[in-house]
């Protein structure tokens, strides 16, 4: 089966002044359909760059990105919006709820942006909080409601538009570690149901909980495997760091 | 997204924030008010000058003769001998002196309108005497101390009795020998029942000059030009010049009058439209305000999915529903405002006064200031579509 997301030696610079920043350094992976991933990596490591590649928010200076067999590379502003409407779902660390909006009218804004009528749209929102189990407040505003409760709502947004990619940006970082938990474990859930989720956090407590792990160290790939490896949460640099603990 | 998407998107936002919305409206609904109000009281003023002349009569052509410089002197035996000359096109003729100074009435002075004039006036303002006689021939030739006075001044001076009474115009007492039908309902001072004739010989006597100025009729309104020409024709064989004298006609006065008061309205409504510049200013301002404090929220639009011309339409629909908005608003304040002035109108000049902006202001009132959001809309919601998605996600 073709990767679903194909990184093949990506890389990525920033002009700074007079010199340039190598963000991302060759860097190549392959997802398939189904997984789970983190990519874990400090402050500085190249994960939000390859977050903002994957999520097709930004391209590649170098390298192909190819998601679900289409080179994201090539393609203009417009055509990056219509793939993130279409293929992907963001669930991101601070939720950016729209605060104006109810979390039925939340949720619809995918859909919305996708053309769906409003009929179906309404439908589709309403089921989509039901399933994360806020369907009977609808109405509220996000500010309303707790941190948790407002990534939930988040999560239905990302899932109404049935992507094919969940990406999650440090979703537990704005949580106390109990409703990180059950974040985390809805994730384990949609994944369970057959859905692909990347993970991308700086956490390896949070790490773990997948199934795959992709460490990023200064914009290079230094670990891909298996979660439950013992050297998938030992970085070269800190070594020794507690790994696989019960979160 | 649809329009009626953007729409629906539009009015929740500036709903949301109503004191700001109408803050930075303020300036459209105020140049849309102003220019409804000017466009109304022009257009009222020009219907209250048309009426008042159509009752002087359109038929008429005014003849005004200069007071000195030509070498001969045209006394109104001439003026009746030239219109006597051409049955085919001028009809009747009435020299007209008015006097300044008012009249006197008992103790008081009124504001009263009095005018000398030939025994012909009547027949040349359609206008008929209901108590007493009208103006003679011999009240002319004698130069006799008499007067008719309007309707109005009998009701309002003398209770309905003023046949026989006197009273004083420049320090002559003159006898009532008529009172004229009323013209108007309600009558009002100041109005066409509020007036005095005498015979122009007496009148010419108490103002101490020359009979200058004459109203002729002509036979058939719809020859004008014709009538005017022969007019012009034998004044300037009198004269042997087209110097000394001016012929105008109700019609062309009418025109030239409307004509004045309609590019006044044209200049003060565009320097009142200027107020819907700067008001298209202030929403722009307030629009690139919006976009650096909804950054945020425009990086979560694009990150699900917004395309620029969505974000595009989204914040150009919302400058261009506020300023629609406004100039509604604006729409009904001119409304009332003109209602307002009507009143005041009405009270100064005793003369209704309707004060009527017209569906084409309205309508141009509306879709300008539709445009004027569309148009300083555009520069912010350009702004706000190019913003990179990943910047605006983590703009605080």
């Amino acid at each position: 089966m073709a990767a679903l997301i194909a990184f093949q030696d990506v890389c990525k610079y920033y002009r700074m002044g007079d010199g340039t920043v190598t963000a991302a350094d060759h860097i190549s992976f392959a997802i398939t359909r189904g997984e789970f991933t983190a990519i874990v990596g400090s402050s500085g490591s190249g994960k939000s760059t390859c977050m903002n590649i994957i999520g097709c928010l930004d391209v590649p200076s170098a390298g192909t990105y190819r998601l679900n067999g289409r080179d994201v590379g090539q393609m203009n502003r417009n055509q990056l919006a219509e793939i993130r409407n279409e293929l992907l779902g963001f669930i991101f660390q601070q939720y950016n709820l729209l605060p104006k909006l109810n979390l039925l009218e939340n949720v619809e804004v995918p859909l919305m942006y996708a053309g769906v009528p409003r009929g179906e749209r309404r439908e589709r929102a309403r089921a989509a909080l039901e399933q994360l189990g806020l369907g009977d407040k609808w109405r509220h505003k996000p500010m309303e409601l707790s941190g948790g409760q407002q990534q939930r709502v988040s999560i239905a947004r990302a899932l109404v538009g049935k992507p094919s990619v969940i990406l999650a940006d440090e979703p537990t970082g704005a949580l106390d570690s109990r409703t990180g938990r059950e974040v985390l474990a809805i994730l384990q859930d949609l994944h369970a149901q057959g859905h692909t989720v990347v993970l991308i956090t700086h956490d390896n407590t949070i790490a773990v909980q997948a199934q795959r792990i992709i460490r990023l160290e200064d914009g290079r790939v230094v670990y891909d495997g298996p979660a439950s490896a013992p050297e998938a949460v030992v970085t070269p640099r800190a070594a020794g760091l507690p790994g696989g603990g019960g979160v | 997204m649809s329009i009626a998407e953007s729409l629906a998107l539009a009015l929740k936002n500036i709903v949301s924030s109503k004191v700001r919305t109408l803050l930075t409206m303020l300036g459209i609904i105020i140049g849309v008010a102003a220019v409804i109000v000017i466009v109304g009281l022009g257009n009222g003023l020009e219907n209250y000058v048309a009426g008042s002349f159509s009752s002087m009569g359109a038929n008429t052509l005014t003849v005004t003769v200069m007071p000195r410089g030509a070498t001969r002197t045209l006394e109104t035996e001439d003026m009746y001998a030239i219109v006597a000359e051409h049955p085919e096109e001028l009809a009747l003729c009435s020299p007209t002196v008015s006097l300044a100074g008012g009249v006197k009435i008992g103790a008081g002075t009124t504001s009263t309108s009095a005018a000398g004039v030939s025994e012909d006036y009547s027949s040349i303002y359609h206008s008929l005497v209901s108590q007493g006689r009208d103006l003679q021939y011999s009240d002319i030739a004698t130069r006799a101390k008499v007067c008719v006075v309007g309707a109005y001044v009998n009701q309002a001076y003398f209770g309905g009795n003023a046949v026989g009474q006197t009273l004083r115009v420049g320090g002559q007492a003159l006898t009532i020998v008529g009172v004229l039908e009323q013209q108007e309902s309600p009558m009002e001072e100041g109005g066409s029942d509020d007036c005095l004739y005498l015979p122009y010989s007496t009148a010419a006597r108490l103002g101490g000059s020359r009979v200058s100025s004459y109203v002729v009729t002509m036979v058939d309104e719809a020859r004008l030009e014709q009538s005017k020409q022969v007019l012009e024709s034998a004044l300037s064989g009198f004269f042997g010049s087209d110097d000394y004298y001016t012929i105008i006609s109700m019609s062309e006065l009418l025109d030239a009058m409307t004509g004045t008061i309609s590019l006044l309205v044209g200049v003060l409504a565009g320097i009142a439209a200027i107020s819907l510049v700067v008001g298209g200013i202030g929403i722009m301002n307030i629009m690139l305000v919006s976009v650096t404090e909804r950054t945020r929220e425009i990086g979560v639009r694009k990150s699900l999915g917004a395309k620029e011309r969505s974000i595009m339409a989204q914040f150009v629909m919302e400058a261009a529903v506020t300023s629609a908005l406004g100039g509604v608003i604006g729409i009904g304040l001119g409304y009332l405002l003109s209602a307002v002035a009507a009143t005041v109108a009405a009270r100064l000049m005793g003369e209704a006064l309707t004060v009527s902006p017209g569906l084409f202001a309205v309508l141009a009132a509306f879709g300008i200031s539709a445009g004027i959001g569309v148009l300083f809309g555009y520069l912010p919601a350009t702004k706000a579509a190019r913003l990179n998605p990943i910047d605006a996600l983590h703009y605080d």
